[in-house]
């Protein structure tokens, strides 16, 4: 077994406005050997991460690394994963060309129990892509673990980055040697109520405003002063020129 | 210029509101048709005699009257559903109506002129069992009621309890009756099954038991199923084993005495349960002493009791149904029996001595594609001439109630199965045949130039033709009065108007959400409507026998109605929720008739199936349909459908859901139809459980792909056409834990594009998910108030692929938007308009339990609505958020038209881009337009035509004018 030590740190802030609070320190250690990845940290615990891709289509997992995940408020994850074999290299390439698939499955796991055995559940989360995309994007992709309200992991997601297959043919052997995985695991996001508070806290405001605008105080006389005094000229004036007019009107 | 009137359009667009109905336009585009439901009681109103109401309780828990020369609704109750409205017992006595409501809680008399209510009291607890009127020499002033534990009294007149007794012995005795006959007596009849009958006589004035006894009757199991009370007080009793009847005088303490059947010469069929029936024409008096037994299922016997002894006086076979009727002091009986197999005749016979009364036949002609009779209803009077005549309303097993006349006159048809819509879609109406001509010289292969100057000159023949039969009709129609000239829409003139405006509404009906309350070896009608959507008119209906009592529809179009000259075929999928074995009923939707096209057998259980955009040779979509073996089968299944599966079979995916496990799958096809499991995402169910997944809709169109900010860059909407909303509710009832979750997931990949909970909140949730937006509503526990919530999603300020969506080639997740609003109500259903092409603006149409349905710009539902108004938020006019939605009087799109207990909205784009067709369905059908960008396609009806054309004719002959003076005067100058 090659035993390169390859340590990679990626951080990933992902800064979408409501995916704030899933959003995690997201890890990858390449090329570990997964039997060291076993023992497990403080309050995490492992879980394999297996890969098919076969050219019949008949999934058969073989491990691909570890997960590495820890509970808490804020769940976060990490991952250990052993470098793609000569053999497998070859056959990517040939899955890639006839279009078959990339699968992924996770166990599913309760993350919030204490003990190992009321963590494992049976059945597994499993998710694909094309395999072309995992070639042409030189095993780059980002795999999504989401987790429900109450700590069970409901679903795996993997896109490859750029996603697309072009038919670009991958000519350096070692490209398809090393993952470059970017891990997150998501919780729900709380919807948001109506927003009561601010909107009455707004209209406060707004009364505070015209309260204090000496304008809007003013009475209904003291505003329009000068049109009811001109409409009450107006009408005088118009009372007192129709009499004589129509008193000539009778004389002639 | 195009800009401008680009920018014009959506100014008038975004300023747009719902206008309200004027008040000429009212009935102009809508239209309500309200029903009751299947009849349990029926009432001949006959205290007056030229009464023309019949009073109808039906098990959609609706008291009416209706008017027994047209079948209209005089007025309408409705009830609660569900037990509490249920409507245990209808009982008559001149103007008034007595109920017993709600399993013996409620006791309601009804003043049947106007509908009003005389009173209502409530009950003591107790299941009810039976309740009848008590008289005292023709006098009727009372009711009785009998529980399972007590027996009470009541006034008639307001419902006042006279007095309240406790049964004897009721924790053994089932007390299942109760009779009286005007002698000051009430009698409860119990029994204790294969024991004794019990017998307890109350004193009318105080409730005092004047007599018990107990009888043996070690046969007897039901009192209600098998005994009458006939003439003189006599229990009669019919018991199937030893085919005998028993009597047994209520009045003296005695033994039953046995007289089998034998004896009469009378026979049993087989493994038929005998039936008596009996009538008892006023509560104050006995009933006759003439009643029916029924022996075989189109075999009736007229009995009468004579002395003590049984007399048979006619047999009556082959009869389908009997029933007795009074007039003044005669009583006759009605028979039904079949004449041939289209139809069958009624006759009355005189219940005294069996003979039948001359000239009262009656020919009943039935529906090929509707049910058998199942009741008859008859109204019995009394003519000139003191001869007895009828008219008879007969109820059929497909809840069709039908109102005939002598000599055989249908006077009204009700078809009470539209109370019951489960599902509907609306088709297109196919062209003229004239137009269809033409369009089928193009639909046709050449062959050959001669033919195809033949067929285009015969076209142009029969279109001349055409034309000259209009013109002729025209002028003929021209010299009749108006009123004689009748646009009746009947099945031969349908045809598509310019707009497409007029179209088919296809409706199942099913009344199989009862089905805990109704025997489980009864059969569910299911009956297909074909109703004219611009008059609501019935063209076509189809009954459907043989459907398993517990099970599902989806109701589909294969192929419209453009592909002349083939048909245009709907399939109507039907699985039994149990078993998931499905059968499918292909039929044409505008003719309603069955299609010779054989559909598949199904032998295998059924788990999903999906309508691909792939067609056949004759233009048929294609039905792909799942099995428990995750084996695909198609629908048609030709060679040249194969073909095309197998080249497209790696870009085909679809989803199954186990809403028991909470498990979402994703499967692609394969070749060779098989499939093949790709995604998996797993909800567990001890938490939150599934209770909808909805996809968008296939039919719907996006015009613009994003929007346009306040600065001129454009927000780009996700349009995932895969994308699949799935809403949980929380297992956790409490108020505090509750939850409801929002998961939003490609139904592709399975990749969860976004995961939202709702917490503090309940069911039931209404989604509406289309476009880039999901709405949803649910009950806040936390602030007790509905609430709505909306989700947007876009891709940002570029698109990653503008030209192609594909869910295998979006790395990035959409930028996700939320925002939520109280609103003041319950609320039934929910959907949101359609139109044509997706540029009008879009409204929701909420279904609203008091019966109106709300038209809410989703412009008031869109979580870019800013808290602060900025100066680019107003350019992109975007009404400042609050938190509150109104409810506005002028949203109403249905006026005064209550829809009662509205369950489905159905929307349908029409041919103008203005104007979305809804209809509302629950007990009544309603049927509107709506324009939710108010009618900017289409001219006003009071547009000045005379003004614009005479314009037109002045500027026109002023130019000519002009222009002549003005060469006469360039020559005069030349001249110069």
């Amino acid at each position: 077994v090659k035993m390169a030590r390859l340590l990679q740190f990626k951080i990933a802030v992902v800064s979408t406005v409501l995916f704030v609070v899933c959003t995690n320190l997201v890890c990858c250690n390449n090329g570990r050997r997964v039997g060291d990845a076993m023992d497990t940290e403080f309050s995490g615990f492992s879980v394999p991460l297996e890969h098919s891709f076969e050219v019949d289509d008949v999934a058969k997992f073989k491990v691909r690394g570890a997960l590495v995940l820890k509970a808490g408020r804020e769940h976060s994850v990490s991952l250990t994963q052993n470098q793609l074999s000569e053999e497998d290299r070859a056959k990517l390439k040939e899955v890639a060309a006839v279009d078959g698939l990339y699968r992924i499955r996770v166990p599913r796991v309760f993350l919030q129990a204490d003990r190992q055995t009321e963590r494992q559940m049976d059945g597994y989360l499993t998710a694909f892509v094309r395999a072309c995309a995992m070639v042409e994007s030189h095993l780059s992709d980002v795999i999504a673990l989401y987790s429900d309200v109450s700590g069970y992991l409901i679903g795996v997601s993997i896109v490859t980055l750029p996603g697309a297959c072009r038919g670009t043919e991958v000519e350096d052997e070692v490209d398809l040697e090393v993952f470059n995985t970017t891990l997150s695991i998501m919780a729900p996001v709380n919807a948001p109520g109506p927003e009561t508070a601010l909107f009455l806290e707004r209209m406060e405001q707004e009364t505070e405003k015209k309260g204090k605008n000496p304008q809007e105080q003013k009475s209904f006389f003291a505003k329009y002063w000068y049109l009811i005094l001109g409409g009450a000229i107006f009408l005088m004036a118009t009372n007192s020129a129709q009499p004589p007019a129509g008193g000539e009107g009778e004389q002639s | 210029m195009a800009k401008l009137i680009l920018l014009c359009l959506k100014f008038i667009i975004l300023s747009s509101a719902v206008e309200a109905v004027f008040e000429d336009q009212v009935g102009k585009f809508d239209w309500r048709q309200e029903y009751v439901g299947k009849v349990r009681f029926s009432h001949f109103d006959t205290h007056v005699q030229s009464s023309k109401k019949v009073l109808l309780a039906t098990e959609n828990n609706v008291f009416a009257a209706l008017n027994t020369r047209t079948g209209e609704l005089f007025w309408r109750h409705v009830d609660k559903t569900g037990p509490e409205g249920n409507i245990d017992a209808l009982l008559q006595h001149g103007q008034d109506v007595v109920l017993v409501v709600g399993n013996g809680r409620l006791l309601r008399s009804w003043e049947i002129n106007v509908g009003g209510l005389n009173w209502e009291i409530v009950l003591d607890s107790g299941s009810f069992q039976s309740a009848c009127l008590v008289g005292q020499q023709d006098n009727v002033k009372h009711v009785a009621v009998l529980k399972k534990t007590v027996i009470s009294f009541h006034y008639l007149s307001n419902g006042h309890q006279k007095w309240i007794e406790n049964l004897p012995e009721s924790e053994t005795v089932d007390y299942q009756s109760v009779y009286s006959d005007g002698n000051g007596e009430v009698y409860a009849l119990g029994i204790v099954p294969h024991s004794h009958i019990a017998i307890v006589a109350y004193s009318v004035e105080d409730g005092e038991i004047i007599k018990q006894m107990s009888v043996e009757a070690a046969w007897l199991s039901n009192i209600q199923a098998s005994c009458v009370v006939i003439s003189q007080g006599m229990l009669t009793c019919v018991d199937p084993l030893t085919v005998s009847l028993y009597m047994l005088d209520l009045h003296t303490e005695s033994q039953m005495t046995q007289i089998p059947l034998q004896s009469l010469g009378l026979e049993v069929a087989p493994g038929f349960h005998p039936v008596l029936v009996s009538t008892q024409p006023n509560p104050g008096r006995q009933p006759l002493s003439e009643f029916f037994l029924q022996l075989g299922p189109d075999y009736y016997q007229l009995l009468q009791l004579n002395n003590g002894q049984i007399v048979t006086l006619r047999d009556f076979k082959p009869a389908m149904l009997v029933s007795f009727a009074t007039t003044g002091e005669k009583t006759v009986a009605a028979v039904m029996s079949p004449k041939n197999k289209t139809a069958s005749s009624l006759n009355l016979f005189s219940a005294e001595t069996g003979r039948r009364l001359l000239d009262t036949t009656l020919i009943f002609n039935m529906d090929p594609y509707g049910g058998k009779p199942e009741k008859l209803h008859v109204q019995a009077f009394l003519k000139k001439d003191d001869s007895v005549g009828y008219r008879v309303m007969v109820q059929t097993e497909d809840h069709t109630l039908t109102f005939i006349q002598q000599p055989g006159r249908v006077m009204w048809t009700r078809e009470e199965a539209l109370s019951d819509v489960v599902t509907m879609e609306m088709v297109d109406l196919p062209l003229t045949g004239t137009q269809a001509e033409l369009e089928g010289e193009f639909g046709k292969k050449a062959d050959g130039l001669m033919s195809m100057v033949l067929k285009r000159l015969s076209s142009q023949l029969i279109l001349l033709q055409a034309w000259i039969a209009h013109l002729w009709k025209l002028f003929y129609d021209a010299r009749k009065p108006r009123s004689q000239v009748k646009n009746e829409v009947t099945i031969e003139n349908l045809s598509r108007d310019e707009f497409n405006l007029q179209k088919m509404m296809v409706m199942v009906t099913s009344s199989l959400k009862r089905s805990c309350t109704v025997h489980p070896l009864s059969f569910f009608p299911v009956k297909l409507f074909g109703i004219d959507s611009k008059t609501g008119s019935i063209l076509w209906r189809h009954y459907l026998d043989n459907i398993p009592s517990n099970a599902a529809f989806k109701l589909m179009v294969q192929r419209t109605t453009a592909h002349f000259p083939h048909p245009p075929q709907c399939t109507l999928l039907i699985k039994d929720k149990d078993t998931g074995l499905a059968t499918l009923h292909v039929f044409n939707p505008i003719f309603g008739k069955k299609s010779h096209v054989s559909p598949p057998a199904l032998p295998q259980p059924i788990l999903q199936s999906l309508m691909l955009p792939l067609m056949d040779q004759d233009y048929a979509k294609v039905l792909l349909l799942v099995d428990d073996q995750y084996k695909v089968s198609a629908f048609p299944s030709t060679k040249n459908v194969l073909q095309q599966l197998q080249e497209m079979a790696s870009s085909i995916f679809f989803y199954l859901v186990d809403s028991t496990q909470g498990r979402l799958s994703g499967y692609r096809l394969r070749t060779d139809l098989s499939t093949e499991l790709i995604w998996e995402v797993v909800i567990p169910a001890e938490v939150q459980k599934i209770v909808s997944v909805k996809g968008k809709r296939p039919n719907e169109h996006v015009h613009s792909q994003g929007r346009v900010m306040g600065d001129r860059s454009v927000l780009y909407k996700y349009l995932n056409p895969n994308l699949l909303a799935v809403v949980t509710e929380s297992t956790d009832l409490h108020q505090e834990r509750s939850f409801v979750g929002i998961l939003l997931i490609d139904g592709v990949t399975g990749r969860i594009i976004h995961e939202a909970v709702q917490r503090k909140a309940r069911g039931p949730v209404h989604v509406v998910h289309s476009e880039n937006w999901v709405v949803y509503e649910y009950w806040s526990t936390k602030s007790r108030r509905n609430e709505f919530s909306v989700i947007e999603l876009y891709e940002g300020m570029e698109l990653y692929n503008s030209t192609v969506f594909s869910s295998l080639d979006r790395p990035h997740a959409p930028q996700v938007l939320q925002q939520s609003y109280i609103f003041p109500s319950y609320i039934s259903t929910l959907e949101a308009t359609l139109t044509e092409k997706g540029i009008t603006s879009r409204h929701l149409l909420i279904g609203l339990p008091s019966g109106g349905i709300l038209s809410l710009p989703k412009m008031f539902l869109d979580p870019r609505r800013p808290e602060i108004v900025s100066e680019q938020s107003r350019e992109e006019n975007l009404i400042p958020y609050a938190p509150e939605l109104l409810i506005r009087t002028e949203w109403f799109i249905n006026y005064n038209q209550t829809v009662s207990r509205v369950r489905g909205i159905y929307t349908a784009p029409s041919g103008l881009e203005s104007t979305c067709l809804v209809v509302a369905y629950g007990l009544d059908i309603y049927q509107t337009r709506v324009y939710p960008s108010k009618q900017f396609d289409v001219l006003k009806d009071d547009y000045d035509y005379m003004l614009i054309s005479s314009v037109l004719f002045a500027l026109f002959f002023a130019t000519m004018i002009s222009k002549r003076l003005a060469e006469v005067k360039l020559l005069n100058r030349a001249w110069r």
